[in-house]
């Protein structure tokens, strides 16, 4: 099976669904040039009409997408990085997500928003977050954040697919990460989470570039001759509960591991559904391993220490067992 | 005033979308006094001309973006009175299945995305209807209504430029009613003509008297054959006044305080939209007095059975609550 990066996987996600479907289209700020090589390549193919570069406005490009997709397109809006989904707010809360509900389901709004997500890079702090919470928040918009080159694809072909409006968060820091990719068409569901590792120790969901902070993690505890079970969710909304829950009622432990900020993350959600759920399954406290609870750094020393490591992880899962 | 470029069943066509759209609001605001509507509603009254003039100008294809505002503009498109009115009751039988309301109709079938209840936030919609008109090749037009309070907003900047750099088939039809809420538009600009703002877009700016409705229709026209033609967005301004409430109600919130003199509403009702279509069909023969009386009744009467049937109509299913989500 050839391996391929995840950047790479992801542009041929977009190449793919753009041969098959010419509703499909990519619109946003230098997706000709491919200012990040997951659009790279692709104006060459597609041309003018079906790549399309605009002003930097965020909300108007974002409301735009709402637009063509209630009346038959289906657009990928790439808005580069997760902190400028914040300059399209409205449109994404206010709209995408309510239109159809609130008009009693007369229309539909297939569309994607496609942008970077989380550290690793060194930007600061308006170049440097993960988003993903945020969205979780709003009702009807579906957010993937996928963390291997194979879901990468799968996932943003699904996405695509999708009738629903979904946000599509790809990891700044695995954009080099290789990983096998089929040749043959696939596609990964979205809401459905992926057991990483198996163990009956203790639980660790995870998503994104996290889920190998988990990973590294469970290494470290197996040494110790405990056994983690470590879950990629790969969708934040809808997220995968009963696989978690399962797992849980077979280990009684868990840690949610999660790039973002502490409070109402990622991780907030995940403990507090596995505490409400399987409280009677759980031999001790949940744990959450967060970002620290401060803006993002710029220092690469300073940017590092606020993310989850596996050392946090380790901890956290060695409270769950003592 | 004047009609001589425009057929008379145009003329015709114009006066009847006028008078729905004040009878229906008429009948909404008395609805509301006597406390039968819950939530708030913004009448049109006073802006009809508008309304009427652009959609006149449009084929059923052609598809609109509302505000606040939208009842005139649902109604202008051909909206049926039914289903808007029994959305305002919050009935299941409404457009939206009670879901909406007010500020958030929509007729998906007659080109009506949707009344947007956030100022500004219909405009990048608009903008996007009008690139998969450009992109599919279609004839179709996306008009986008706003008011002057949303010329102030971001989102009027980025969708004017968007949509002028992409050459897309949008009308921008600003509502200028001289009140953002309770503040006028000139403390909130330091411009009198939003149309001025056009330039800086690289496209036509045009000043209209948006109680004027033949003149609505005019540019509107222009501003269609441009943009069928490849020719891009038209930014047209419609100087008209909000005849009521910004909304229904308001003496009661605003504890009494006036903001607008008595002159200033004496000013309005003397170029109230109705009252100048009426003394122009009237004074030029259009419609005799009879056939004028005939359509009134028959207006009022819809509204009537409008009102009835919202009322009779069904509440929403609870269970509904969870219906119309994911595709």
């Amino acid at each position: 099976m050839p391996r391929k990066t995840y950047v790479a996987a992801i542009q041929e996600a977009l190449a793919e669904e753009m041969r098959r479907d010419d509703r499909v289209f990519l619109i946003g700020e230098d997706v000709r040039i491919g200012v990040f090589p997951s659009t790279r390549g692709l104006h060459a193919e597609f041309g003018d009409k079906r790549v399309i570069d605009t002003p930097i406005s965020e909300l108007a490009v974002a409301g735009a997408g709402i637009g063509a997709a209630v009346t038959g397109l289906r657009p990928i809006v790439d808005l580069m990085f997760g902190t400028f989904l914040y300059l399209a707010f409205d449109q994404i809360a206010n709209q995408a997500g309510a239109m159809r509900y609130m008009y009693g389901g007369q229309t539909k709004v297939p569309l994607v928003f496609m942008v970077q997500n989380g550290a690793g890079s060194s930007a600061g702090h308006h170049h440097s977050q993960a988003v993903h919470q945020f969205f979780m928040n709003m009702p009807q918009i579906k957010v993937i954040l996928p963390s291997s080159p194979y879901d990468g694809k799968g996932l943003l072909k699904s996405a695509i697919r999708d009738d629903n409006p979904v946000i599509f968060l790809h990891s700044l820091s695995l954009g080099g990460k290789r990983g096998e990719v089929p040749s043959d068409e696939y596609l990964v569901p979205i809401g459905v989470a992926d057991v990483k590792r198996s163990g009956s120790d203790v639980t660790i969901s995870a998503v994104g570039p996290t889920v190998y902070t988990a990973l590294e993690a469970a290494e470290e505890l197996a040494t110790e001759g405990l056994e983690a079970e470590v879950i990629d969710l790969r969708s934040l909304s809808p997220w995968d509960k009963q696989t978690v829950l399962e797992s849980v009622a077979k280990t009684g432990r868990f840690v949610a591991v999660d790039e973002s900020f502490p409070t109402c993350s990622a991780a907030s959600e995940w403990a507090a559904t596995v505490a409400e759920e399987a409280f009677a399954d759980l031999k001790a406290p949940v744990q959450r391993v967060t970002n620290a609870d401060v803006p993002m750094p710029f220092s690469p020393v300073l940017e590092k220490a606020v993310l989850p490591s596996a050392a946090d992880v380790v901890a956290a899962a060695r409270k769950t067992l003592t | 005033m004047h009609h001589q470029d425009i057929p008379l069943e145009v003329v015709q066509d114009i006066y009847t979308r006028v008078l729905r759209i004040r009878r229906f609001e008429e009948e909404v605001g008395r609805l509301f006094r006597q406390g039968q509507l819950p939530g708030f509603v913004h009448l049109y009254i006073g802006e009809e001309a508008v309304a009427a003039g652009v959609c006149a100008a449009l084929t059923d294809a052609d598809t609109i973006i509302s505000t606040h505002r939208g009842h005139g503009h649902v109604i202008a498109k051909g909206g049926d009175l039914k289903r808007m009115m029994a959305e305002l009751f919050g009935k299941a039988t409404g457009y939206c299945k009670g879901k909406g309301g007010s500020m958030h109709i929509a007729d998906f079938d007659i080109g009506m995305l949707g009344a947007i209840g956030i100022v500004g936030g219909g405009m990048p919609i608009s903008v996007g209807a009008g690139l998969s008109a450009w992109y599919t090749g279609s004839e179709r037009v996306s008009v986008c209504f706003f008011g002057d309070g949303a010329a102030n907003e971001g989102s009027f900047h980025e969708s004017l430029n968007l949509a002028s750099t992409l050459t897309l088939p949008v009308i921008f039809v600003c509502e200028n009613n001289q009140y953002g809420e309770f503040t006028p538009a000139l403390h909130a600009m330091n411009i009198t003509d939003i149309a001025d703002r056009a330039a800086g877009y690289g496209i036509p700016g045009l000043v209209a008297d948006g109680t004027d409705a033949f003149e609505m229709y005019r540019l509107t026209k222009t501003a269609v054959e441009r943009a069928r033609g490849g020719g891009g967005p038209t930014l047209i301004e419609a100087k008209t006044h909000r005849r009521g409430s910004h909304a229904e109600g308001e003496e009661a919130f605003l504890g009494g305080q006036k903001y607008r003199s008595d002159e200033e509403m004496a000013a309005a009702q003397a170029k109230d939209p109705l009252l100048l279509l009426h003394t122009y069909v009237s004074e030029n023969d259009i419609l005799p007095a009879a056939k004028l009386e005939t359509l009134d009744a028959e207006i009022t009467q819809s509204v009537a059975e409008a009102v009835d049937a919202a009322r009779d109509g069904p509440s929403p299913e609870v269970e509904s609550l969870f219906e119309d989500l994911w595709v």
